[in-house]
């Protein structure tokens, strides 16, 4: 790529999620007492409360709930890439989780389509997860 | 405690649009100063004060801040930060104060220099905090981003149409046309409306709010104070907020909100319902939203928000006239100032003197404030007597 965005900004509640992605990971936490999902990573299971987690690899698919295609970016380095495309996926394990739809059949983006994460390179070495749009039978 | 004993006694603003000679804090110091005279007050009888924030000046404790630029000593002194909830936040922590005692007058203010003091890269850029700063931010949304992706799930869910949306902008414009402090002159169609520059899908520029300076402030107190005074006071029939999320991904749904929630909090304080309410002033940071919180606070029936719009009925001369200053939209936003220009429109509309806008039936409005992405919701009902 010619001119990679911005790294990310890592949390002191994310370094494993940001550590993982380097790796072509996608980690998130699961709680090891009530086994629910959950994203944004935290200290505490917003389901149980429970203090016990563990950062596991989700499977990685699931479905756009909504999407936007920006044309003005917030920042030199967005506005050099516009447009560009923001989905919502949920996540087939149940959280919800933002990021760009990257791909080249963006065309085919829509509320319901099945996506699966990829990972971009960022700046100083480090990637983000993101989503693509998942073959279909009829393109295999 | 609240209802029947708490009343605005005074509203004010600064000037409106752009106005490069005052700072932020003189934009509020000009819109204190006004509601202040409005309530036939001084500000030394000033004993409580609640502020918003700014993000043009780097100010930290913006209620003292205030305080101190505006030579007063309150014993009850805060400033809120629940975004665009601000201002209906601050009515409550004030009803509440003053329905307890402890407080008498009660001065808040919300509002900054937007659209002058930064440039509107910077105001964008600034604006980027209210994404989430490691799972969202990376992505380079915007707020209206943010925004597009409710109203996209909501026409999904819903249908609600890109011309329906366009015409929530068609008619605020319509309306802060007829206000003598608003900026604006020309009317707009749905065409120009749709055809204005894509900024994120569905949403173009016309969809979005204004970048205003402006400054609004209200006064606070009891029922029995106000009786010695010279305004006309508004009741606070009810007053209820909500809070859900702060970043959109967080939401629990992006088509049912705390709207809701904060709308029946308020009802039920009141004792009003729905079809008790004469006019309404909604927060219309994009043209989406009002579309939504009319559903959610029973003026329409969930999914027939759009069709209302393009009915023509919030009109002023309709037969529910939804923000009758023009909203964010097209009369003034500037930081937390946006849902504090409806609570003040909402008084003067109550006291019926507002020439070529007035709506004909003013006895009993709604007010709604929404913060962050549909996140801290404020619903106010207020009124021309005690109920």
């Amino acid at each position: 790529m010619e001119h990679l965005l911005p790294s990310p900004d890592v949390g002191p509640d994310a370094g494993p999620y940001w550590d993982a992605a380097k790796e072509n990971r996608f980690v998130i936490q699961q709680c090891t007492d009530c086994n629910s999902w959950r994203f944004f990573p935290s200290h505490l299971c917003p389901s149980c409360g429970s203090d016990k987690a563990e950062w596991k690899e989700p499977s990685g698919k699931g479905v756009i709930h909504s999407f936007t295609e920006v044309h003005r970016g917030p920042t030199p380095e967005f506005r050099a890439h516009t447009p560009y495309m923001i989905v919502l996926v949920d996540l087939d394990e149940g959280p919800r989780i933002m990021t760009n739809l990257i791909g080249n059949n963006l065309d085919q983006c829509q509320i319901g389509a099945p996506v699966e994460v990829c990972f971009e390179n960022r700046q100083n070495d480090t990637k983000v997860p993101q989503f693509r749009l998942s073959k279909t039978e009829a393109d295999t | 405690m609240i209802k029947n004993n708490v009343v605005i006694a005074g509203v004010g603003e600064s000037d409106i649009g752009k106005v490069p000679e005052l700072s932020g804090l003189g934009l509020n110091a000009q819109a204190a100063k006004r509601a202040v005279e409005d309530a036939g007050l001084e500000m030394k009888d000033i004993d409580g004060l609640l502020t918003a924030y700014s993000m043009t000046e780097p100010y930290f404790m913006m209620g003292s801040v205030l305080a101190e630029y505006l030579g007063i000593k309150p014993t009850f002194c805060a400033s809120l930060t629940v975004g665009g909830g601000t201002p209906g936040a601050a009515l409550h922590h004030a009803a509440m104060a003053i329905a307890s005692g402890q407080a008498k007058t009660v001065l808040i203010t919300a509002g900054e220099n937007r659209a002058t003091g930064q440039s509107r890269d910077d105001a964008v850029k600034a604006l980027t905090q209210v994404g989430h700063p490691y799972f969202e931010n990376p992505y380079g949304p915007l707020i209206p981003s943010f925004y597009a992706m409710i109203a996209n799930r909501y026409m999904h869910e819903y249908g609600t149409t890109r011309e329906q949306m366009a015409a929530v902008a068609v008619r605020a414009r319509d309306h802060a046309i007829r206000h003598p402090s608003s900026p604006q002159s020309k009317h707009l169609t749905i065409d120009d409306v749709l055809s204005s520059k894509p900024i994120s899908t569905p949403l173009n520029i016309l969809d979005c709010c204004l970048i205003s300076d402006a400054a609004g402030a209200l006064v606070v107190t009891s029922a029995d104070r106000a009786k010695d005074l010279k305004g006309k006071p508004a009741y606070l029939h009810g007053i209820g907020e909500s809070h859900t999320h702060e970043h959109m991904t967080m939401a629990p749904s992006l088509t049912e909100f705390g709207t809701e929630i904060s709308g029946k909090a308020a009802y039920e304080m009141s004792g009003l319902s729905p079809s008790d309410i004469d006019f309404a002033e909604l927060y219309d940071c994009f043209s989406i939203v009002p579309i939504i919180e009319a559903e959610e606070l029973g003026l329409a029936k969930r999914g027939e928000g759009g069709a209302l719009y393009a009915s023509g009925e919030t009109a002023i001369e309709g037969s529910i006239p939804i923000n009758t200053h023009g909203g964010l939209l097209s009369y003034a936003q500037a930081g937390a100032s946006g849902g504090m220009h409806g609570i003040v429109e909402a008084v003067r509309q109550l006291r019926g003197n507002e020439g070529a806008r007035q709506v004909k039936k003013h006895d009993i409005a709604l007010v709604h404030n929404e913060g962050g992405i549909l996140s801290s919701h404020c619903t106010m009902i207020l009124g021309q007597h005690p109920l």
